[in-house]
């Protein structure tokens, strides 16, 4: 009798037996610890935070862990943590301009109050592979500076005081909220940014990088990079006033960009935004790039069918978690669907090689 | 009081998540064929794998249910033994193979030969909910379609079909047009399995990556689109079951043998076992085929 589709349950218990398995490797080899690469893996720990939507380096890293390394498993493990948890309440927005920075860097002026702080960076590192890292050396400690102040200004407010740069005022509209509603178009921007914030790192790296190489440019600046840990604060009805419940290591990016004036307006700069958790700094970049990009129709800019210009391509396609998850699922068994294309060929051979016959006859 | 992992809420979602997904639910019977978005929630499963239909199951699931769950009309497929011990698991409830057991059954790619009664509800998954989507890929663009009843895209897709090939192309996920008035995906379900859309069992669709939810209720008119002159016609392999003898039921074919031998049998497991329970016999029964 035929019995290669019986047993699936016997195959799925095997499977993740075999996976916990080689998710160890070797177990001669010590086991990597959550506080490891928790502290030593921190640029991944910082993405799946980031796509995870959830601000806790343990967590991540438990699901860096599982995953492997396979930093989209890992977000997606602590995405569907995510959706178990209760919402207790909501902060005040995070104040980026009392960011105490660990590193802030502005392309558009030579220095400013405060500074140039390069903090912890590749960006001047030479691409040789260190072997002495390979030889477990320990690395030698960094000096210290004095420290800086405590908070430094920000770079487009400069900018903003001669009415050179567009200004973004304060709303009163309630953002909406992209885990909690369905995504709809035409989305505004704080949803467009909330979207961007979760998209894949690889997929607004490119979005913005086709922008760059011309398929909807937009002349961009980064006006100010600061990474660094702000408070989040949180009202308490029963108390009347803000506690702070913590800290958090943001990555901010404002750019500016040209904007050669509309019938209304004159020529001034314009801003993109990026904000995300932890040191992910090619991803805040990336994302104030596509945020720019995707402002054209509020702008009046025109419209060149460029990709990165088209919201709705843009943020239904950017979550890596629903992407690799439609694409995967084309492993899952299809034979019925299968089967029905299979007869319709047949029976549209059969069709077109009665047809051939009759012509050869005729 | 149900045997279920106490570390999760009774069908893994909270309580208020159930409630936005009877929402969505209560609105979509209302409007039949008509898609309500709704704010589909991660869950421990990946997108495409019946997250939709998981949801939509979790919203309905009472403990007193008898659930089944197939995929490709089987109950032993992977996927559907994931699912149901998911559901084992986070609801505790009782499970069938059976059809007419069951309370409630969530399916992936069928609906079940056995025909449905009233106080059942079929749960599909649905990967795209759009029938438009393949003409027009914009959302903006097929919601305005939807509301001005503008079907006229679809039916130039299809007339062209019959111009190029002689015959509607579209094998599964044959479009439906629900009380004369929404065009509706049916799931990519066989073209065979159409006629069973109208049913006396509540017929819910969910798509958890798409954030849509759409039903049909008991009773409804549900008519594949066709033409006077090409009128719709269900088809199947043109075969009987070699297990059970049946010749009416939707088959699957496998490849026997390296010489690429075939055998067809019913891909609905429970119809076929039931069947050969009962005495019925094919063509291959009682011979070691495998």
């Amino acid at each position: 009798m035929y019995v290669a589709v019986k047993g699936g349950e016997r195959a799925i218990d095997a499977a993740h037996d075999w996976l916990a398995e080689e998710r160890r490797g070797d177990p001669a080899i010590p086991e990597l610890s959550l506080a490891q690469i928790r502290e030593q893996m921190s640029l991944a720990v910082n993405r799946v935070m980031t796509e995870g939507s959830l601000y806790d380096p343990d967590l991540a890293a438990l699901a860096i862990k599982q995953a492997r390394g396979d930093l989209i498993e890992a977000i997606f493990l602590i995405r569907a943590y995510r959706t178990t948890l209760p919402r207790i309440g909501h902060s005040r927005p995070v104040d980026t301009g009392a960011m105490r920075c660990d590193r802030r860097i502005s392309a558009t002026f030579k220095d400013a109050p405060g500074g140039q702080v390069l903090g912890p960076t590749f960006d001047y590192t030479h691409r040789l592979l260190d072997f002495a890292l390979a030889a477990e050396g320990e690395a030698p400690l960094a000096r210290q500076a004095e420290p800086g102040p405590e908070t430094v200004p920000r770079i487009l407010d400069f900018l903003g005081r001669d009415g050179l740069i567009q200004e973004e005022p304060d709303g009163d509209a309630t953002p909406p909220d992209l885990t909690r509603e369905p995504l709809e178009f035409p989305a505004d921007r704080a949803l467009r940014l909330q979207s961007l914030t979760r998209s894949d790192e690889g997929f607004v790296l490119g979005m913005a990088y086709s922008s760059q190489r011309g398929y909807g440019r937009n002349h961009p600046f980064v006006g100010e990079l600061r990474i660094g840990a702000v408070e989040v604060m949180m009202g308490i009805p029963e108390l009347g006033f803000d506690v702070c419940i913590g800290d958090i290591t943001l990555t901010e990016c404002e750019t500016v960009n040209q904007f050669t004036g509309s019938k209304t307006e004159p020529a001034q700069f314009t801003r993109g935004y990026g904000l995300v958790f932890g040191q992910t700094e090619r991803k805040a970049i990336s994302m104030a790039l596509v945020d720019r990009a995707l402002r054209w129709e509020e702008l009046g800019e025109e419209n060149v069918g460029a990709p990165v210009q088209d919201a709705e391509f843009v943020l239904a396609h950017g979550d890596n978690i629903q992407a690799t998850g439609f694409l995967e699922h084309i492993k899952l068994p299809h034979y019925v669907d299968f089967q029905s294309e299979l007869e319709l060929v047949r029976k549209m051979r059969r069709g077109a090689r009665a047809a051939q016959m009759q012509e050869a006859a005729e | 009081m149900t045997l279920h992992d106490q570390n999760y809420n009774f069908g893994y979602l909270d309580e208020q998540t159930k409630r936005m997904v009877r929402r969505a639910l209560l609105k979509a019977l209302a409007i039949p064929g008509y898609q309500v978005p709704f704010a589909s929630r991660e869950m421990p499963m990946p997108y495409g794998w019946g997250t939709g239909g998981v949801q939509v199951t979790a919203a309905c699931l009472t403990p007193e249910d008898t659930l089944k769950v197939i995929d490709q009309g089987a109950d032993d497929t992977t996927n559907a033994v994931s699912i149901r011990k998911f559901f084992q698991r986070t609801a505790g409830v009782a499970v069938t193979e059976h059809t007419e057991q069951a309370s409630l059954i969530q399916t992936r790619h069928r609906i079940p030969e056995t025909p449905l009664t009233e106080g059942q509800i079929l749960v599909y998954q649905v990967p795209i909910p759009e029938p438009l989507r393949f003409l027009e890929p914009r959302e903006t663009e097929t919601r305005r379609m939807h509301a001005l009843e503008d079907y006229g895209l679809m039916y130039v897709k299809l007339y062209e079909d019959i111009a190029h090939n002689g015959e509607i192309s579209t094998a599964y996920a044959y479009p439906v047009k629900v009380e004369g008035r929404y065009v509706m995906d049916p799931s990519p379900i066989p073209r065979f399995d159409n006629p069973k859309l109208e049913s006396a069992a509540i017929q819910l669709f969910g798509a958890g990556r798409e954030q849509r939810i759409y039903a049909l209720p008991p009773y409804c008119q549900v008519v594949s689109l066709d033409f006077e002159d090409h009128p719709f016609e269900a088809s199947k392999a043109d075969h009987d079951c070699d297990l059970c003898g049946c010749a009416t039921s939707y088959l699957d074919e496998i490849i026997v043998d390296d010489a690429g031998g075939r055998m067809f049998i019913c891909s609905d497991t429970d119809f076929c076992a039931g069947r050969q329970a009962a005495g019925h016999i094919g063509r291959l029964s009682g011979k070691d085929t495998a």
